[in-house]
């Protein structure tokens, strides 16, 4: 199929529409307001529901009332706005309604800046509401797996009955690239049925409630432990990540969304001052690749880890969890909407190889 | 032996947790008889806030969602988008509705959102045990307001009912109360309106109905009705705010 040009911020949304989302609901907020404004147009031409909430909090609770009633459902925004559906985020987990919420990601904190930036890693990977919960979160670095996640991430929501994260620094919303659509369409009518719904009883069955109070301890512990198995599953099913000459590598840098495409740069700034440098991306960072990056640390060729964030220093801290102290790991990153360059990245390998 | 009174076939064979007196029972009750009535429990889906309200999914025998503090008319806008052809209502409580949901009940009014919501007002925080709430009148006491609320420092009471009849979304909003057989009677006629109008997509209803908290007031439950009638009432007048049908006429 030939290749077509998209801006990230549409191809996310028409990636949703094509994996059999018809249900969008969202407030605008710059870098991400293309998506409501694409949804806004062609989520009624395919026969879905698209409506402006009054705020994000609404937003969210929209999506969460919807995704009760069986709808496959999205809503987007970015890192003040996603603040704001933390409560929404944190009842749909007690409740355990699918769903997918697409952060693209600026500079923070507060108000910050509209500029690219990873600062809600964080929120997005340890929960930024209230109790014991967890997202799957995707962190694309191109706008093709952008669009190639997307059917992924509403089967697993719809899956797992968790909401799933897509997040993305604002540079993979806002920039252009030629992409394929590779996975048919998928239509609504071809989803599987969810019979905990509240669709109306038809005074066929019992009631169905969707809810997350579990007022006495004791059930709220059962519920909570049973949440937690549930994430355990996750963890072992659905780590995503991708290798990029790690074998041999003598520095691994370890990056996430737009980083990731500075690191291979740096890699091959590196490669040209005769040092092999690979790249290890994680594609999901919860659940977090810690094993996979462990098995690239412990080679012997290994000899720093250099983790390279538009933040000051957030997945670092997952870097060192999987590292595990067998190799030093440094840090090099930019913070509120600041990008680092490839040559300031090798350097900061240079630096941890005290060259 | 013929069977006069019975439980409605819109409620559940469960105990309520509500308080001796509370008039939350009779609400609950109204608004069941009129699925039943209405036929359309099996086509229902409710949204219950959180609140003294908050185990509502437990009492209504029709399909239920517990919405966070003051966001149910957000998920009942996200339910019936998604199944407009249901019925979808929200039972919400002032501290819910007119405090931090305020965001949320005005802008699905504004929308004309095709859901009915019924608001129950006592003047106070119940489950939480008795602060202040919006339309806490003005020297009433309460365990935030020690001294009686004070206008200076917090205002007057909210009329939501007033408030959102000015919008054009609103089809029919009615302040009702349940005080008296003749005040249940015109509770119930009310809600059973607001019902019909959804069910012809006539845009959002919303029945404030004013409730007493014998508990939290410390009144007994007759005084705390008597109460009501005095003090709430002058207050929030009862009647209806917005018709469209009238309107029409």
């Amino acid at each position: 199929m030939a290749k077509e040009l998209w801006k990230g911020n549409e191809a996310i949304a028409e990636a949703a529409i094509r994996a059999g989302c018809r249900c969008y609901f969202g407030y605008p907020i710059t870098p991400q307001s293309e998506i409501p404004e694409y949804m806004s147009l062609h989520m009624p031409k395919a026969g879905g529901v698209f409506l402006q909430s009054e705020s994000e909090i609404a937003a969210i609770n929209m999506v969460y009332g919807a995704s009760g009633a069986g709808a496959r459902v999205m809503t987007s925004s970015s890192s003040p706005g996603v603040s704001l559906k933390q409560e929404g985020i944190s009842y749909m987990c007690g409740a355990e309604l699918p769903g997918v919420i697409v952060n693209v990601m600026r500079g923070g904190p507060g108000l910050g800046t509209i500029q690219p930036a990873q600062g809600d890693y964080f929120q997005a990977t340890r929960g930024g509401g209230n109790g014991d919960y967890r997202l799957i979160v995707f962190a694309p670095a191109n706008i093709q797996e952008v669009v190639d996640l997307m059917q992924e991430a509403f089967e697993l929501a719809d899956q797992y009955r968790m909401p799933v994260m897509m997040l993305l620094d604002g540079m993979i919303g806002q920039m252009m690239e030629p992409i394929e659509w590779k996975k048919p369409p998928v239509s609504p009518d071809d989803l599987p049925a969810k019979p905990w719904a509240t669709t109306g009883t038809k005074e066929g069955r019992a009631p169905n409630i969707i809810n997350s109070l579990f007022i006495d301890p004791e059930a709220c512990n059962v519920h909570n432990q049973r949440l937690e198995e549930k994430y355990r599953r996750v963890i072992e099913n659905e780590q995503r990540y991708e290798t990029n000459d790690t074998d041999g590598a003598e520095v691994i840098f370890v990056a996430y969304g737009t980083p990731a495409r500075l690191a291979r740069a740096a890699a091959g700034l590196l490669e040209k001052e005769g040092i092999k440098a690979g790249v290890f991306r994680p594609v999901t960072v919860w659940p977090y690749p810690y094993e996979a990056l462990h098995e690239v640390a412990i080679q012997d060729s290994v000899k720093v880890v250099v983790t390279v964030e538009m933040s000051t220093g957030q997945m670092v801290d997952d870097v060192r969890i999987g590292v595990n102290g067998i190799k030093p790991v440094s840090f090099i990153g930019q913070a509120g909407g600041v990008i680092p360059t490839p040559r300031e990245v090798a350097n900061a390998a240079l630096k941890a190889l005290g060259r | 032996m013929a069977i006069v009174y019975q439980r409605s076939k819109g409620l559940t064979d469960v105990e309520t947790h509500y308080c001796p007196g509370c008039t939350h029972g009779i609400i609950h009750r109204l608004v069941a008889e009129t699925l039943e009535e209405l036929d359309i429990l099996g086509k229902t889906i409710g949204v219950a806030p959180v609140g003294c309200s908050v185990f509502a999914y437990d009492y209504f025998n029709c399909d239920m969602q517990e919405a966070a503090h003051g966001r149910a008319p957000a998920v009942a806008t996200g339910i019936k988008r998604v199944l407009p052809d249901k019925v979808v209502f929200t039972y919400q409580g002032d501290g819910d509705l007119a405090a931090i949901g305020t965001g949320e009940i005005t802008h699905a009014a504004m929308r004309g959102e095709n859901i009915t919501t019924i608001f129950v007002n006592n003047a106070i925080y119940g489950m939480t045990g008795g602060q202040m709430a919006p339309t806490t009148l003005v020297g009433q006491r309460a365990t935030t307001a020690p001294l009686g609320r004070e206008k200076n420092h917090a205002g007057s009471p909210i009329r939501i009912a007033e408030l959102l009849a000015t919008l054009d979304g609103a089809a029919y909003i009615e302040r009702v109360t349940v005080t008296s057989p003749a005040n249940v009677m015109r509770a119930k006629r009310a809600i059973k309106k607001a019902f019909e109008l959804q069910l012809e997509g006539r845009g959002f209803t919303m029945i404030e109905v004013l409730s007493t908290c014998p508990t939290n007031w410390g009144l007994t439950p007759v005084k705390a009705l008597e109460w009501l009638n005095e003090n709430m009432i002058p207050v929030f007048p009862l009647g209806v705010y917005k018709d469209i049908t009238k309107e029409e006429a």
